[in-house]
């Protein structure tokens, strides 16, 4: 079977991969790329490890595939900070312990930014809704909600 | 030493030590850089896929790989041939069992064959095109079934143990472990009350979000590196080599980060698997499961069947208790059948109490060691008593549990007498706090349930070196499965006094530190720590000495101060860590050092909780509206991370309590392989879990430690089933407490 080529936009660089055409786009994503910071916790839509933003809106990559990105902007948890710059929910992250183990931190974070893209000021059960699809068996949930809201209030004022 | 001999400090001044410092592997774990056990990529590396059992039970008649080496892309097929025949102690044979299958298949998901090939569809193709011919036997699935005398068994050779006299022919009881004390028949005729009844709880998975996966690279002379995530890399070194008939220093085994274990990363699964495809092929091969796989073939916890009667006097004395608990084993013996019989009643004084329990091997897959194993289950029932006996008696549920509590000099069920501990704290915690007096509407119930497990202290090693700049590398063989970098780095800087900041934890490799048991049984921040603290201890008495050689003055002149050697009388200027770091070219060479200890006497974990739920009446949901939790941490290292064990052992055991279970088919495969079916609490069901930590130190411990990562999961199913009870006014005692049962009960309330 030939491979097909898909030119997209990643993290901000223009790239090009090879892909299979009932491969996932987390595959390709993860062993093209090399961006393994998008996690599979389930292969099935479940768990939101492998979460991402294409064109701006949230996603499992492993519910797409590889060559329905073509022409797309993807946006990765390796795409959230600018260097060695966190975003104030990455900060609010590691100054709140809102991870444990780590691995479900990507897809969180990237589901916790689209929330705040589209409501700057969500309510408790708001970031609960949003982050429904995003599995975490270590923190129950706790310092995560706080994290998110925390990010959320330092965005505001720094936006105001 | 034994941590013991330093007792902990009551009056601290500690500087670093209940801080709330980003932990240093935290970049790394938000910027998607960290490296977990799927992540690493080799140059010719192939993918392994693995064919399982369909059946809950049969015979392996043939295995014919012919077709399936003969495919594309195929560079390696194993099977049972492959690998020494089972022997050493029975757990060893079971180990090397449970990793392939041999004549037969004990469980659906039992591993059958592994094939390696270029690509992951090659490997998948190949692995389903192996001819297996089974014969099917009848199979086992409940403790109920497995008892029964007709029942067919799993293992021709498995006799009982802990049976007197000894059992003359086999069945599917693995062991019986037996606590006693007292008269029980007097006590249940001093009793007032007596409450009982039976108890089932359903087989749960950890759930931890990532699958398992094992990269092995075994070089033509032998040699192997092999890459996993796991809560022991020295244990996956020892464990993959009985079942690869190797010595364990063939291999050297790299920790990948481990995202989730819970107990269920103690033990093998690929990792054998990889290191044969390995060398068979001879090339690098990754192996990672699907989530189907981690479901069917890994953990889970035990289900349980638990029969119980417990006696109080009228004013809630506690006088009687008589437990006959059976745990799921899995197809292997080794459920955690003797801890739940040790932590049932260990809270509580009683002086008559009889507890047995039985390790029952039925048709599903090996159980593992999940968070405080085998203590939720039989802490259900007891404590679900408790609730019965207070309710009957009139008495808050807290006062009868502040009547019975175990306080320092008690002797445990279990046998030893407990040193200073912070239970009766847990319950004043909880008494004292505004949520307890919150008043409750119509379909709303209050459940409280305490809980205790062991800290395990085992084996730990740490080196410590001093850069040359003055910062500090600790080193620990002791994965870092939620924080415990942070903590150790916490204890290095209070013990050099410096920044934190200037401390660099690493988990290094089975070739780079001392041997260190797995992350489990509470036991990193406590027992590798205090590996940490006595290697800082032995560099800060070597830069002692180098400070006293340099100033010519005796040693007991000088003393370590806020990061630097002090004479005493002030003659001298002080020598700065960094100051004697880099002249060590004339003091004695590098500054580092080793410590390695086997931890005894370590402590013991306590925990009350209470929560408070809403029931749709219509439906049968469970809405949780509160959730307090009140633990004793002894001394929280990083008070964050603490409390972050503390929510996330609860929201596990409310998973446990209202929705996890393994749903199986009359054929034994299970029906809910994925976290769609199989529904773990996500963040919508949860409200914020209000902690309290209580420090009560623990004296076997240099900074007052005590393990915090397991006694979590214990109260909720308990305190769950309470407040279901008080808010639909039946009490329920088969879980999970899903809306088909609670709506049950509320339907059929009169019956």
């Amino acid at each position: 079977m030939s491979r097909i080529q898909v030119s997209c936009t990643v993290n901000g660089d223009p790239v090009d991969f090879l892909c299979d055409a009932d491969g996932s786009l987390l595959n390709s994503l993860r062993d093209e790329l090399g961006l393994t910071g998008v996690k599979e916790g389930c292969g099935t839509g479940d768990c939101g490890a492998c979460s991402i933003l294409l064109d701006g809106e949230l996603n499992c990559s492993c519910l797409i595939f590889a060559p329905e990105a073509e022409g797309t902007t993807i946006t990765t948890v390796e795409g959230l900070a600018n260097g060695d710059h966190l975003t104030p929910l990455q900060q609010c992250f590691l100054e709140g312990a809102a991870l444990q183990c780590g691995i479900c931190t990507p897809g969180v974070l990237v589901a916790a930014t689209s929330l705040l893209n589209h409501n700057p000021n969500p309510t408790e059960t708001e970031i609960r809704y949003a982050l429904a699809g995003n599995l975490c068996r270590c923190t129950g949930y706790d310092k995560i909600v706080r994290a998110v809201r925390e990010a959320a209030a330092q965005i505001r004022e720094t936006s105001a | 030493m034994t941590i013991a001999e330093d007792p902990a400090t009551t009056a601290p001044g500690y500087k670093w030590v209940g801080t709330r410092m980003i932990r240093p592997d935290g970049f790394e774990k938000v910027t998607g850089r960290a490296r977990f056990g799927a992540d690493l990529k080799l140059n010719g590396m192939l993918y392994g896929h693995v064919l399982r059992s369909p059946h809950a039970h049969a015979n392996i008649v043939s295995i014919d790989t012919s077709e399936a080496e003969k495919m594309a892309g195929v560079r390696a097929v194993i099977t049972r041939a492959d690998f020494p025949a089972p022997s050493g102690p029975a757990g060893d044979q079971d180990l090397q069992r449970n990793a392939m299958a041999r004549e037969k298949v004990l469980y659906e998901g039992h591993v059958v064959a592994a094939v390696a090939a270029q690509t992951r569809g090659q490997a998948k193709a190949a692995a389903e095109a192996i001819k297996v011919v089974y014969e099917v036997l009848p199979h086992v699935m409940t403790v109920d079934e497995a008892m029964a005398p007709s029942a067919a068994l799993l293992h021709p050779n498995l006799m009982t143990k802990g049976i007197d006299p000894a059992p003359t022919g086999p069945s599917n009881v693995a062991s019986r472990a037996l606590y006693q004390g007292g008269d029980l028949d007097l006590g249940f005729a001093e009793s007032d009350v007596v409450v009982e009844g039976t108890f089932t709880t359903k087989p749960v998975h950890h759930g931890y979000i990532e699958p398992h996966a094992a990269v092995a690279d075994t070089t033509p002379n032998g040699r192997t590196t092999l890459w996993c995530s796991s809560q022991g890399h020295f244990t996956m070194r020892a464990m993959s080599a009985k079942v690869l008939g190797w010595e364990p220093s063939r291999l050297k085994v790299i920790p990948a980060e481990i995202g989730g274990g819970f107990g269920g990363k103690t033990t093998i699964y690929l990792e054998p698997l990889a290191v044969r495809l390995s060398q068979k092929a001879g090339r690098p091969v990754k192996m990672v499961m699907s989530r189907d796989e981690v479901f069917r073939a890994t953990g889970p916890a035990s289900g349980t069947k638990i029969v119980a009667k417990m006696g109080f006097k009228n004013d809630g004395t506690m006088v009687a208790a008589e437990l006959w608990m059976a745990y799921e084993a899995g197809a292997f013996a080794g459920s955690p059948a003797g801890a739940g019989s040790m932590t049932a009643l260990a809270p509580y004084t009683v002086a008559n109490f009889l507890i047995e329990g039985f390790d029952v091997v039925v048709n599903k897959p090996k159980v593992a060691a999940y968070r405080a194993p085998g203590a939720p289950m039989s802490s259900f029932a007891v404590e679900s008593l408790i609730d019965e006996a207070a309710t009957k008696i009139g008495m808050d549920p807290i006062e009868i549990r502040l009547k019975n509590a175990v306080t320092e000099g008690c002797q445990a069920t279990y046998g030893p007498k407990f040193p200073r501990i912070g239970f009766v704290e847990t319950l004043e915690a909880i008494k004292n706090h505004p949520n307890y007096q919150i008043p409750l509407g119509p379909n709303q119930g209050r459940g409280v349930a305490s809980g205790f497990w062991f800290n395990a202290g085992l084996n730990s090693s740490a080196t410590v070196h001093v850069n040359e700049d003055g910062n500090v590398i600790v080193v620990t063989g002791s994965p870092d499965i939620g924080g415990s970098r942070a903590s150790m780095a916490l204890m290095a800087a209070e013990e050099f006094g410096i920044d934190a900041a200037r401390i660099q934890p690493v988990v290094g490799d089975t070739e780079s530190v001392g041997y260190n048991d797995q992350t489990g049984g509470s036991r990193t921040t406590l027992a590798t720590g205090a590996a940490v603290i006595e290697a800082c201890r032995k560099i800060l008495a070597d830069l002692r000495g180098r400070a006293a050689k340099q100033w010519d003055v005796p040693l007991d002149k000088v003393e370590w101060v806020d990061g630097q050697a002090q004479h005493v009388d002030g003659t001298q200027p002080p020598l700065s860590l960094e100051d004697l770091a880099k002249g060590w070219n004339r003091t004695g060479g590098p500054l580092t050092a080793s410590a390695a200890l086997n931890a005894r006497g370590v402590g013991s974990a306590f925990s009350t909780q209470v929560v408070d739920l809403e029931i749709d009446p219509d439906t049968g949901h469970v809405t949780v509206l509160r959730y307090l939790t009140a633990q004793d941490a002894g001394r929280a290292i990083h008070p964050s991370y603490v409390e972050g064990q503390l929510q996330g052992g609860v929201v596990q055991g409310l998973g446990w309590a209202l929705n996890e279970e393994y749903i199986f088919d009359r054929n034994g495969k299970m029906e809910n392989a994925s976290f769609l079916d199989y529904r773990i609490p996500v963040a919508s069901d949860m409200p914020m879990i209000d902690t309290i930590v209580v420090e009560v130190p623990n004296p076997g411990h240099p900074y007052g430690v005590r393990g915090v990562g397991e006694v979590g999961i214990v109260p909720p199913l308990a305190a769950v089933a309470n407040a279901v009870e008080h808010a639909v006014g039946r009490r329920l005692r088969d879980l999970p407490l899903s809306p088909v049962r609670i709506l049950d009960a509320i339907l059929n309330k009169d019956c």
